[in-house]
């Protein structure tokens, strides 16, 4: 689950990384009042789940509250990498004198988390790591144990803070850098995120560190020890269903509704239906060990979608069971007759109990198939027939 | 011989008063493995069908030799019960469950790193050595002791293409879902190398999905340390862009992944790349067809 600026910035505030003070505003109105409170000039940010923003126009400096009120009125109306802005955060400007990059992300390939810094902060991580490949210092971390001094230290002198600078309450940049780096690996490690990420993180001209950014993912599989994040989750409402009933689905472009179990047989699934000349319409995986309701419940979200004219299940199953899914799938179609055709293939675990309670089932409509490879080519061409028979003749 | 399970592992089952772990235990007893422990954290101190169920792994390892533990633990205990698995000294962990947090498991991958405990999973069908060895969810009946080793990122793909392999007479020495979660046990390069190792794998099959590098690396690796015929299939050419990792991830991992990459690596690696499940088969038989005839 991505966060948004200021719910993340909510986390760093807990952990003890610095932050300016703020507030979210959803009208023209509140963005007024808000700078107002927090002093001008300020900054007007918009609160999208979306890389790019600020080339897109949606981070603006303010001197004037009049200048406030027209940046929220225009942020608010725009659509940032096809997302709408519904919120704004206000923070007061800030004299930086340089920008950093901080993170913690997981390596797949060292399975550990990785500490990413560099002193060229402020723009997009692959510019910096295109442009500035040899100052990134990338560091594998202990899960146990987080980062070692000796990491910090690294971090530290890659800095190259000028021993000269100011002091903030008699605090050096590289001690509070120092603190920066321990506060995240907390962040990162108490609330299960997967990646934590400051960009930039500023050093201002009286020598104050302040995080200016944040981009936060939390873990879903850790949702359930993360109580008070969960409600701030945004997603299509179709998606949000799914979840809930345990299932991977997401809407694609094409004409052909797709369930399996597992998300390889799924993807193998939608490409084979590709290389049959037709297009998957989404991609919904049941996971393994599914029941009779999930399988109800796929097939409903999947239906949904007015784009669908047949239906292909492709079934092999390790840990699920195929009379599970076969029963299922009847009280589906007991429930809601079948709109399109629906080829099942039905495999593995107990798949001939299966095969035979749908086939006693007489659904009509239905059609059990013998391979994957004879189901996609069944299925291709009902969805072509449904096509032809849906276009009205030309005279 | 086969890979890290034959006929000489001693299978216990962690979880295994839960509704899958009973229904799994029963399923790899029936294919002759040798499971010979249940573990149920206070409810030890019984019997399910003659297999006797212990409160701790280690009381189970003390009773029973046990070297190998195959999880149906609930995700929130999954960790915990990873340790005391390595701690009771467990040679192989085969864990099935799906949902761990990510944090929990670069916890147990350094834990049980440290203890020399090898892991298989998360999230993933566990190990089958045809007519020897069982330890997770594979449907035992579709496979066919021979001589093809596979690896793959993907359960129920493996199920398929081992289906494929079944029907065209190429039977398995070993096959290992590793899992599809971002930090699991043994991968690719690990598999390949025991196959490599192994005198009774004349060939591998590689099974790979989008996302990560781990087909990039395991290209990498059979270029310089595999001689053995690799065969792959790779899924996802027509999936979604998905959600992407962070900016941070991809200076992590290096690349997009998608499936057209992987591909590539692999052909550049001199590894077919399959068109499809069955044409895994097709590869694997026209190989061998050209070895008996050399």
């Amino acid at each position: 689950m991505d966060l948004l600026e200021h719910e993340g910035k909510r986390l760093f505030a807990e952990a003890g990384l610095p932050v300016l003070p703020s507030a979210t505003a959803a009208t023209s109105a509140e963005a007024r009042e808000a700078a107002r409170r927090l002093g001008l000039p300020c900054v007007v940010k918009a609160q999208v789940q979306a890389g790019g923003r600020g080339k897109a126009g949606g981070v603006r400096v303010c001197r004037t509250d009049d200048e406030v009120a027209a940046a929220a009125d225009q942020i608010l109306t725009m659509t940032i990498a096809g997302r709408s802005v519904g919120e704004l955060l206000i923070e007061p400007a800030v004299d930086i004198a340089r920008e950093l990059y901080v993170a913690i992300a997981v390596s797949r390939a060292e399975r550990t988390p990785v500490l990413i810094f560099s002193r060229h902060g402020g723009v997009d991580i692959e510019e910096i790591a295109r442009d500035y490949a040899e100052a990134i210092v990338r560091r594998p971390l202990d899960p146990l144990l987080g980062p070692a001094d000796y990491q910090v230290r690294d971090v530290l002198s890659a800095a190259a803070f000028d021993p000269r600078a100011a002091q903030a309450a008699g605090r050096s940049p590289a001690e509070q850098l120092a603190a920066v780096v321990r506060a995240l690996w907390r962040l990162y490690r108490d609330r299960d995120a997967t990646l934590v990420e400051v960009n930039p993180l500023a050093l201002t001209a009286s020598g104050e560190m302040v995080c200016l950014d944040s981009k936060v993912t939390i873990d879903d599989n850790a949702l359930f020890r993360q109580g008070d994040l969960t409600s701030s989750r945004r997603e299509a409402e179709a998606e949000t269903r799914a979840r809930e009933a345990g299932i991977a689905y997401v809407a694609l472009d094409g004409e052909i509704g797709v369930l399996g179990n597992g998300a390889g047989l799924v993807m193998a699934t939608m490409d084979q239906i590709a290389a049959a000349g037709g297009a998957a319409a989404n991609f919904c995986d049941i996971g393994g060990g599914a029941g009779a309701a999930t399988v109800k419940k796929a097939l409903g979200l999947i239906t949904s979608s007015p784009r669908v004219t047949a239906l292909l299940v492709n079934v092999f199953g390790g840990i699920t069971r195929c009379d599970e899914v076969a029963r299922g799938l009847l009280e589906a179609f007991a429930e809601t007759r079948l709109a399109v055709p629906v080829v099942v293939r039905l495999d593995g675990n107990v798949g001939a109990e299966g095969r035979a309670i749908l086939a006693a089932g007489n659904v009509p409509g239905l059609t059990i198939a013998e391979s994957a490879a004879q189901a996609v080519r069944m299925v291709v061409a009902a969805a072509r027939r449904e096509q032809t028979a849906t276009v009205p003749a030309e005279d | 011989m086969a890979i890290l399970v034959d006929e000489q592992s001693r299978v216990l089952v962690q979880g295994v008063t839960g509704r899958e772990g009973a229904f799994h235990t029963a399923r790899m007893r029936a294919t002759g493995t040798k499971v010979v422990a249940g573990v149920s954290p206070g409810k030890g101190s019984r019997d399910i069908d003659g297999l006797p169920v212990f409160d701790t792994v280690a009381e189970a390892v003390a009773e029973t030799s046990a070297d190998v533990s195959v999880l149906f633990v609930p995700a929130r205990f999954a960790r915990d019960a990873m340790f005391e698995a390595a701690d009771a000294g467990i040679r192989l962990v085969v864990c099935v469950t799906e949902g761990i947090p990510v944090r929990d498991m670069a916890e147990v991958a350094a834990h049980l790193a440290a203890a020399g405990t090898t892991l298989i999973g998360p999230n993933c069908p566990g190990i089958i050595s045809p007519g020897r060895c069982s330890a997770g969810i594979m449907p035992a009946d579709v496979f066919k002791p021979g001589r093809v080793g596979i690896v793959s990122r993907s359960g129920t793909l493996t199920y398929e293409v081992v289906h494929e392999l079944s029907k065209a007479g190429i039977g398995q020495s070993t096959a290992v879902g590793m899992g599809g979660d971002p930090i699991h046990g043994v991968g690719f390069v690990e598999c390949l190398a025991l196959f490599e190792a192994d005198p009774e794998t004349d060939a591998i099959v590689l099974i790979g999905e989008i996302g990560g590098d781990d087909e990039e690396q395991a290209a990498r690796y059979v270029l310089d340390n595999v001689w053995k015929p690799v065969v792959s299939y790779v899924a996802g050419y027509s999936a979604p862009p998905g959600k992407r990792m962070g900016h941070a991830g991809a200076i992590v991992e290096g690349s997009a992944g998608t499936a057209a990459e992987k591909r590539g690596a692999l052909q550049v690696a001199g590894i077919p790349v399959a068109a499809s499940p069955p044409d895994v088969a097709r590869i694997l038989g026209t190989l061998f067809a050209g070895a008996a005839t050399r």
